[in-house]
């Protein structure tokens, strides 16, 4: 910015009001410290930290309560999208969105997930596919890709015992609730950038009232991957998004076509 | 208001409505069905929120979310529904937000039947939930009763941010009897939500709700508070029943339904010359522990009558602490003891009075 003096400086970098000043305790190159920015970003833009209320996962970000500087509550594993429905149908002019893993919302939550969408529940939800278990130490996620080894797949996921990945976004889309079901990624900063179009775009959709709204990002867990912050990303590039389409998978008639994600 | 002829299901349903109940959250099952339909009708003629929830899972964690905003919000449910909601109810206690919820007992384990039981007993009123915490538990042995309870529940739950569990059988949710409701309450404003509530932090820095102590001793600092609260609750609410004691030779306990049919067989016992009295209690946690006591002290034998196999048996032998005798007389799996099976028992426990413990 330009100061009354003629001076020119430019602020670079601030931290988001909706984020508090705790560092967190995500490990180094996780991208869960990407999204909860993003999150706050979007919240700050829109001017709603005060009236937005957040729900936390059982997960590796349990703790995100610590994290933004807004009302939260803790949901239990899987559960944050009924307890979201609760909050919401009482508070209705309150931003409400749920922060969740692929654990969490794919796997012990599906039911939870499947019918908020189906009501076109009007909250957002942030979906983290991190392709594994982070928390718990690495176990096999409903997304784990076939053939990747984790604790409880020592030799790779095997389609014959195991099954298939869950790919999220395409179930939901084929719910008539949802509004705005969206898979990003957070392996670059280009990726990034769009990434947090969506979630300003899903968070838009429930200030309107359209109905369900869902940015997937697809994200690192370099502790559980075995791999460095930098291989993770390259793994999330090459490995996650042919897997995981990047893509507007739901996209409601009503949301205005020049502001998509 | 006047009395009016009133199935229990839908009087407990109305009457959490006039106790100004913003939100309620359910999944149908029998016997307790009509409570969920009288809300879909009801509470969105009134501008409030009913939604019929995926399962008792989902159900239960939006009553957890709905009591994060600090408004009065019910379930209700059967046995099965109720073990499904073990989990969210652990969360609840361990976040300390305020919720009732109505069991209406049927006939177990698993899918059993749909018959008046009263098989949860030990589930619901040791806490049933993983951890340490316990619900107040109400049990209603008459409609009105059943009214009266479900009405004031949400009081308790607010002045003790606790679970009030009104705790009913099948016979109580599909009976009708008259009994007199009590006048509408308005909910809430937005405003007046508590200030403990996640109601959007504006001007204030954020609550969070939350059941997460990672730190085994701020957990223990979490667990000794709900001792203390537990203290507060043994001291202020318990509640019982006592009918005919002061010339009781021997003394019958039975909660809810079975105090009821207990009540007639001490009735007709009485009316033959035998000198029996009745203790009904009406809070099973906290459990009234010292009415036992004194009617142990009192009588010379007791008689437990329960519809389980039983449960409130052990709190009873817990406070005679071994001074009398103390027969027990259950039916099982959603059979209802008759009056004349009762009385049967009541005969023996008497015959048996002097013969010591
Ligand atoms: C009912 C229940 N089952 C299991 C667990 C253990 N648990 C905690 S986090 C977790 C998985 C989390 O994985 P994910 O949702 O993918 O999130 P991430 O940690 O990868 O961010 C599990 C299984 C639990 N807390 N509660
Ligand atoms: S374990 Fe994985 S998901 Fe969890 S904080 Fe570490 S890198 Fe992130």
């Amino acid at each position: 910015m330009t100061g009354r003096d003629g001076m020119v400086e430019s602020l670079i970098y601030t931290k988001p009001v909706s984020l508090t000043e705790r560092a967190t305790h995500y490990c180094p190159g996780c991208t869960h410290g990407i999204s909860h920015r993003l999150v706050a970003e979007v919240i700050d833009e829109m001017g709603r930290r005060e009236t937005t209320i957040g729900v936390a996962p059982v997960g590796c970000s349990v703790f995100a309560y610590d994290y933004f500087n807004m009302d939260f509550a803790e949901a239990a594993h899987g559960r944050a999208p009924a307890m979201a429905t609760g909050l919401k149908r009482v508070s209705p002019d309150r931003l409400v969105f749920t922060y969740q893993g692929d654990g969490d919302l794919a796997s012990i939550g599906a039911a939870e997930i499947l019918h908020a969408a189906g009501r076109g529940e009007n909250i957002t939800v942030i979906f983290i596919n991190n392709a594994i278990y982070g928390m718990t130490g690495g176990q096999m996620a409903p997304t784990t890709l076939p053939g990747q080894k984790t604790t409880s797949t020592p030799s790779g996921r095997d389609i014959e015992m195991h099954g298939f990945p869950l790919k999220m976004c395409e179930i939901l889309s084929q719910m008539d609730g949802a509004a705005y079901i969206v898979r990003r990624s957070l392996h670059d900063v280009a990726h990034i950038r769009k990434a947090k179009k969506a979630i300003r775009q899903a968070f838009e959709v429930q200030e309107q009232g359209i109905g369900f709204s869902m940015v997937e990002l697809l994200s690192s867990c370099p502790t559980n991957w075995g791999i460095s912050a930098q291989e993770a990303l390259t793994w999330v590039e090459e490995h996650m998004v042919p897997a995981f389409p990047l893509g507007d998978y739901k996209v409601h008639a009503s949301i205005n076509a020049g502001k998509k994600g | 208001m006047g009395k009016e002829l009133l199935k229990g299901n839908i009087a407990f349903a109305e009457a959490a409505i006039r106790a100004g109940c913003e939100a309620y959250f359910g999944y149908p099952i029998t016997p307790q069905t009509e409570a969920l339909e009288h809300m879909s009708r009801r509470m969105p003629e009134l501008g409030r929120v009913f939604l019929q929830a995926e399962s008792e899972i989902a159900a239960i964690n939006m009553v957890y979310g709905a009591a994060c905003a600090g408004v009065r919000v019910m379930t209700s449910s059967s046995s099965p529904g109720v073990s499904l909601m073990m989990e969210g109810l652990s969360y609840i206690a361990g976040s300390e937000v305020p919720v009732v919820l109505v069991n209406i007992m049927r006939g177990g384990p698993g899918l059993g039947n749909i018959a008046p039981s009263q098989g949860d007993y030990n589930q619901i009123v040791k806490g049933g939930g993983h951890g340490d915490y316990k619900p107040i538990v109400l049990a209603p042995a008459t409609i009105q009763e059943l009214i009266d309870l479900t009405f004031e529940a949400f009081d308790l739950a607010e002045k003790y941010r606790t679970i009030v569990v009104v705790l009913a059988d099948g016979s109580i949710g599909q009976m009708m009897e008259p009994a007199e409701l009590p006048p509408m309450q308005p909910v809430r404003a937005f405003d007046g939500r508590p200030e403990w509530a996640l109601t959007g932090a504006v001007d204030r820095t954020p609550n969070v709700v939350s059941s997460i102590y990672i730190d085994p001793v701020e957990e223990e600092i979490f667990n000794l508070k709900l001792v203390e609260k537990q203290k507060q609750i043994e001291a202020e609410q318990v509640r019982s029943h006592k009918l005919w004691m002061d010339d009781a030779e021997i003394a019958v306990i039975a909660f809810g339904t079975a105090g009821r049919i207990a009540q007639t067989a001490v009735r007709d016992a009485r009316s033959q010359g035998l000198n029996v009295g009745l203790l009904r209690p009406i809070s099973l946690y906290p459990y009234p522990y010292d009415s036992v006591r004194e009617v142990a002290e009192q009588v010379q034998r007791i008689l437990v009558v329960e519809m389980n196999g039983g449960q409130m048996l052990d709190d009873v032998r817990l406070a005679v602490e071994g001074r009398v005798g103390v027969d027990f007389y259950g039916r099982m799996g959603g059979v209802v003891p008759l009056p004349d099976e009762v009385y049967e028992q009541i005969q023996k426990t008497y015959a048996q009075r002097a013969n010591g413990r």
